[in-house]
């Protein structure tokens, strides 16, 4: 019996986060809820440090833990993009708490847990590390939604994420044991191994899992939270669920899809086909009814979702590749208009309806100016950077003839585009309303940095399109 | 010719680091309005000067694109791929020329936001010279959409009453059009494995998919030019925009969508384009007689106008695709002179406007007693407009017309009823303006153009009159272009004839 302990080096992130995390809680037990600033600036240094690290890492790939966890090129480039994602929701978080008086160190330490969570979704090579990592994730976000836990909105937010969540993990896992049931293995090579014609019990074991999954990453038609929990929770947390945990949650589809079941693509490829055109349709469509602007996210978010999933339903590494050009993109688009949103406030209080916004080009003009290039960003309009993550995706569709998606979905970024433009035209085309308060500076951070990364991303779009690209090898 | 600096990108850029500047300026007093003002019209007037020398270096005997850049962009095959010939060079020249116009005509109109709005016709300066320019289809579209937004602005901030109607219309049309024209950029990389415009000249598209491809094609086109029956957003727009937004929109931004038909439909698609022609013929008529028809009804200044400029589209749709060397040459011609004429019209009706805040062709009459200068600018383009031999319209009207009549005679005949419809209406909007006796009591203390006004109208008179009676300057810039298209065109079809003759 070998009992030489595992190689823990690929997952050297990972535990300096949870350690990190441990110590956090210790750290928050003793100091009380004076250490909440502290703990928040520790927990951005910590996963800071933990993409640092992942890009210093050896290249190649590295297994480990009997290969249920492998770090290649397409967990490296994920895994930076989610801790970006995360470290950035907690930066924009710092002001926003300090304004609602809410001090709880348990905030930060819980973003870490689920960062952790995210990594090893991301790493995931066989269905236990699946399970592990989304459950991670999921139990720490179900409690962050509730973190306001005075507050009605807040509450309901994390109990209906909460039961959602878990009928989905049922499914997922219900996919999962079926899927070992039929193929006898739950490593992902096994199962490609293995899956190489459908077979009843393999489908019926994949379209649960998928459904699992597809809630994850808020597509339709397991979408039906995403505006609930996104208005309730409080809007820092509506920014960190927008980012980094769908980021996470759409590394694992694609890779699950493309490594553990490349032998029946025609059979998921029809899958990913219909949410993707459900995803598209009734985000553009949903989204112009909305009076609240994070609800309008929601919809958008389930949209953006539809987008990227046209990339994975090509199946090719092409495809992947738009994969990860979008979600890099949405990444910093969302983040983008996080922090106009948590910038939104008047004598003190969070305002979120979308009229609030009203002459905003007259009243503070570079952050309306900012938010504009972000709105038609999401829109897909060139030169701006959500172009080109549009561009990627319909490409890798049109290479694998899917027209039907392609049509569709570029029709429906058409109606998309009016709900974006309907609020550009509230900000610079009706009266303004009063001044918002000053926006915080690590609220302008976030949005100078997203604002002029998506005007300029034309200019040297190369290095992040090729990153993407080996990233995107690896899985092939 | 070869040049020691990249003359194309700068001219391309060069507003919009000017746009930079004007961002930079601080404040919203008097002072920070007429630096904006002033540092936008010495952009374009400098990207102006810089343009001739495209002109001056322009080898006219090739057909070859000039002043060639290319440089890594996107990767793969996507790269910055800039360069000019005889189709796209009239087009550069025009829109820079037209920009420093349009900023003076604005110097008076604008009071509110300048910084803004300077910004966004700069931009959108970047974004058209590099649509005319761009030899890679990525970057064509890039400049070609990317126009939108700045207009979208510009409509929609400083436009009429019904400013937010119009600006998402046109909006969501062009949108709605150009995004089946990028799935088809994108087949056409799959398909050829290249993005680069001046390789997929030569390219042959297998027949199938050339009609999928010209019919998105088309669809974007056909919204950007317009085409009946998609031209409805025209008239919104161009009525509630500012003046130099009316301008930029009719003489500009409506010539993408003709010169995407010459450099894309026409030499790529070869054997659609024959086989659309038919449709193409029948949608030009009715944009010529059907739109005419309308515009005589019109009360609105400059919804006549826009009516108008669909009607003059028709002539280019017509010309284009008789695939003959007149056609192609009298569409290019009648693009450029619309371009000319069709600005200096909303540019007149600009300046009554200005004095008495209406379009209504009813509220003017007799303004000749009191604008004699006014009256004789406008009378110019009234006659360029209505194709006036001596005129720069009657040049690209018959052209157009004579290939037509090579082609086919009954599209001819009926397009020929649209010269007749265009004096109609050019002419009763003339006579109801300026002439009659000046009864309407507020009119008697309006005032002849000033110096500003004449500096901006003065340049567009000399053009319409020069290129009128000396036409060559245009026509032998895009000679070799438009020949070697037509050749190429006819080399693609030639099998397809030949082989209906076999048994």
């Amino acid at each position: 019996m070998n009992l030489a302990l595992p190689a823990f080096t690929p997952a050297l992130p990972e535990l300096v986060v949870l350690t990190g995390a441990l110590a956090l809680i210790l750290f928050g037990a003793i100091r009380g809820e004076q250490s909440v600033g502290m703990i928040d600036v520790a927990a951005i240094l910590l996963l800071a440090a933990a993409a640092l690290l992942i890009a210093l890492m050896p290249g190649g790939r590295l297994e480990t833990f009997g290969g249920s966890f492998v770090l290649d090129d397409f967990a490296r480039f994920l895994k930076i993009l989610a801790l970006v994602g995360a470290a950035a929701a907690l930066l924009m978080a710092l002001d926003f708490w300090h304004k609602e008086h809410q001090r709880r160190y348990e905030y930060g330490i819980l973003v870490l847990t689920a960062s952790a969570g995210m990594m090893v979704m991301v790493s995931a090579n066989d269905l236990i590390a699946l399970y592990l990592g989304v459950e991670l994730m999921s139990l720490s976000l179900y409690v962050v939604a509730a973190i306001d836990r005075d507050n009605l909105r807040s509450s309901e937010a994390g109990l209906k994420y909460f039961v959602l969540g878990a009928l989905s993990s049922g499914m997922l896992l219900y996919g999962a044991s079926l899927l070992y049931g039929f193929t006898g293995t739950v490593s992902f090579a096994g199962i490609a191994a293995a899956a190489t014609a459908p077979s009843i019990g393999l489908v019926f074991g994949l379209v649960f899992l998928f459904a699992g999954l597809a809630f994850k990453v808020s597509a339709v038609p397991f979408h039906m939270w995403t505006p609930d929990v996104y208005e309730g929770a409080p809007t820092p947390v509506t920014a960190l669920f927008a980012a980094a945990p769908k980021v996470a949650a759409t590394a694992l589809f694609v890779r699950v899809a493309i490594v553990a079941f490349p032998g029946i693509l025609p059979q998921w490829q029809q899958i990913i086909i219909f949410i993707a055109i459900a995803s598209m349709t009734l985000g553009a469509f949903a989204a112009i009814g909305q009076a609240n602007i994070k609800r309008l996210m929601a919809y958008s978010s389930i949209g953006h979702i539809g987008y990227a999933l046209v990339g994975l339903a090509a199946g090719t590494a092409t495809g992947v590749a738009g994969v990860l050009v979008y979600m890099a993109i949405y990444l910093a688009m969302t983040l983008g208009a996080f922090a106009c949103i948590l910038a939104m406030r008047r004598k003190g209080k969070a305002v979120e309806e979308i009229v609030e916004l009203a002459g905003l080009a007259r009243t503070q003009p570079l952050v309306a100016f900012l938010l504009a290039a972000l709105l038609f960003s999401l829109a897909g309009i060139p030169p701006l950077a959500g172009f080109f993550a549009k561009f990627y995706v319909f490409l890798a569709a049109i290479e694998a003839e899917l027209f039907t998606l392609a049509v569709i979905g570029v029709l429906a970024s058409v109606v998309g585009a009016y709900y974006y433009l309907r609020i550009v035209k509230i900000m610079y085309m009706d009266e303004p309303a009063e001044k918002f308060e000053p926006m915080a500076p690590t609220l302008g951070l976030v949005l100078g940095v997203t604002g002029l990364f998506v005007i300029f991303f034309f200019v040297y779009p190369a290095p992040l399109i090729a990153a993407a690209q080996v990233a995107a090898k690896s899985l092939f | 010719m070869m040049v020691g600096w990249p003359i194309l990108s700068v001219v391309v850029f060069l507003p919009l680091v000017g746009a930079l500047f004007i961002f930079a300026l601080q404040g919203d007093d008097e002072a920070t309005q007429r630096n904006a003002r002033y540092v936008a019209l010495w952009t374009t007037l400098v990207t102006f000067a810089l343009s001739l020398l495209l002109v001056a270096g322009f080898e006219r005997a090739t057909a070859e694109f000039q002043f060639v850049e290319n440089h890594y962009w996107l990767g793969g095959t996507i790269r910055y791929h800039m360069g000019v010939d005889g189709i796209s060079l009239p087009f550069v020249i025009l829109t820079t020329f037209l920009m420093p116009v349009s900023i003076l005509a604005s110097f008076g109109p604008i009071k509110t936001r300048v910084k803004e709005y300077m910004i966004a016709f700069l931009v959108l300066e970047t974004l058209m010279v590099g649509t005319f320019c761009a030899l890679d289809l990525v970057l064509f579209y890039v400049f070609f959409e990317g126009g939108l937004i700045p207009m979208f602005l510009i409509i929609g901030i400083w436009g009429g009453a019904r400013r937010v109607y119009a600006t998402f219309k046109f909006f969501l049309y062009t949108l709605a059009g150009s995004v089946l024209m990028l799935l088809a950029l994108m087949a056409m990389y799959w398909q050829a494995g290249t993005t680069d415009i001046a390789a997929l000249l030569t390219h042959a598209f297998p027949r199938p998919m050339q009609t999928w491809l010209f019919l998105a094609f088309l669809a974007s086109f056909a919204v950007k030019l317009p085409m009946w029956p998609v031209h409805t957003w025209l008239p919104d727009a161009h009525v509630e925009a500012p003046t130099a937004g009316s301008v930029i929109l009719a003489a500009i931004l409506l010539k993408m969508g003709g010169y995407g038909f010459i450099r894309f439909s026409l030499p790529m698609f070869p054997n659609a384009s024959e086989l659309f022609a038919p449709m193409m013929f029948a949608l030009s008529l009715m944009a010529i007689i059907y739109t005419s028809l309308v515009a005589l009804m019109q009360e609105d200044m400059k919804k006549l106008i826009a009516y108008s400029s669909v009607a003059h589209m028709g002539f280019v749709t017509m010309g284009l695709f008789t695939l003959s060397n007149e056609g192609v040459q009298g569409g290019i011609f009648q693009m450029v002179s619309h371009g000319i004429v069709s600005a200096a019209l909303f540019l007149c009706v600009g300046v009554i406007y200005d004095r008495m805040h209406t379009r209504e062709i009813a509220a003017y009459g007799g303004l000749v007693n009191r604008m004699p200068l006014y009256a004789a600018a406008f009378m110019v383009f009234t006659l360029a407009n209505v194709g006036l031999p001596g005129t720069s319209g009657f040049v690209g009207e018959f052209l157009t017309l004579i290939a037509a009549f090579r082609v086919n005679i009954i599209v001819a005949l009926f397009a020929t009823t649209g010269v007749i419809l265009s004096a109609a209406y050019a002419l009763w909007l003339y006579r109801r303006v300026i002439f009659g006796a000046l009864e309407k009591k507020n009119l008697t203390g309006i005032l002849d153009l000033d110096r500003r006004e004449i500096v901006v109208l003065a340049p567009l008179v000399i053009l319409t009159v020069l290129f009128g009676i000396w036409p060559a300057p245009i026509l032998d810039t895009s000679a070799s272009s438009v020949a070697a298209l037509v050749d190429h065109a006819k080399a693609a079809l030639a099998p397809a004839k030949s082989a209906l003759w076999l048994p």
